[in-house]
């Protein structure tokens, strides 16, 4: 499934539309804990996790994430939409729980 | 370019500058891409990179990261200003962090930062004095 793909099947709210349409969505990962994340996210995976601040989105880049999944409705701020923006990462949010989101997720694949 | 000649770049890195962390990794990531280097030892830089910088950020008073671009390598100097790390062996275990609460709630403290930046790196080297500061020096090769 690609980015684009995710984007029209409309299971989760787009937040920010990185323009990275053809990028591959390789599977799922789940997790809080940013080191953690950076050493075992795969490249081109889902990243649904509940850190909304903009180290998770300096991780996503750094680690070649395919795209981030806000899950359990927490909110996304301007400062870190803005770096969405600036980074050209692809974020979503959802109000389902994380398993829940990452299990829908992981169903499109 | 020769084995021996280097592209050299300095970042300076700011104490509690949450807002400019990893963009230092993130330069040099781009760097790194531009000059076609492998995929794999671009995602080895930029995570270890990463962790490196944002301990100077969390832990230490900031300080400046050379970094030197090689044919075949990059070396990657991070050299803050303080406080130092009493024990290194203890602070290289998985899992082991003195993060403040502050820096917990923003997704850090799993102590896995250093473990990443061994793990990533050919060749990994830190060391450190209490009271002055601490050095950590990274070579990863292009393959
Ligand atoms: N540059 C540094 N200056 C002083 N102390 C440091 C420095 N880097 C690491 N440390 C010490 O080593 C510990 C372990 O570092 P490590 O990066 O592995 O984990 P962490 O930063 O606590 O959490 P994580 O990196 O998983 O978010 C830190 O908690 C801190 O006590
Ligand atoms: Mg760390």
């Amino acid at each position: 499934m690609t980015i684009k793909e995710l984007i029209d099947k409309n299971i989760f709210t787009l937040l920010n539309d990185g323009e990275n349409h053809d990028v591959a969505l390789t599977g799922c990962y789940c997790c809080d804990l940013l080191s953690i994340a950076m050493g075992h996210a795969p490249e081109g995976c889902i990243w649904i996790t509940v850190m909304n601040n903009v180290n998770t989105l300096a991780v996503a880049s750094l680690a070649e994430c395919g795209c981030v999944v806000l899950a359990c409705d927490v909110v996304a701020d301007d400062a870190f939409l803005a770096k969405a923006k600036e980074q050209g990462i692809t974020v979503f949010r959802s109000d389902l729980p994380v398993f829940d989101a990452a299990l829908k997720a992981y169903n499109c694949l | 370019m020769s084995c021996n000649d280097s592209l050299h770049f300095q970042y300076v890195v700011s104490k509690d500058d949450f807002t400019h962390a990893g963009s230092a990794s993130s330069d040099v990531k781009n760097k790194l891409k531009k000059m076609n280097v492998d995929a794999s030892a671009v995602r080895k830089v930029s995570i270890a990179m990463y962790e490196g910088e944002i301990n100077m950020i969390i832990h230490a008073y900031g300080g400046t990261i050379d970094v030197d671009i090689y044919e075949d390598r990059i070396v990657m100097c991070l050299k803050d200003t303080g406080p130092g790390i009493a024990n290194i062996e203890e602070a290289m275990q998985e899992g082991f962090s003195t993060a403040p609460a502050d820096v917990i709630n923003l997704g850090f403290g799993a102590g896995m930062g250093l473990p990443n930046m061994r793990a990533n790196s050919d060749e990994f080297n830190i060391e450190s004095e209490v009271g002055v500061g601490t050095t950590v020096t990274m070579t990863i090769y292009f393959t």
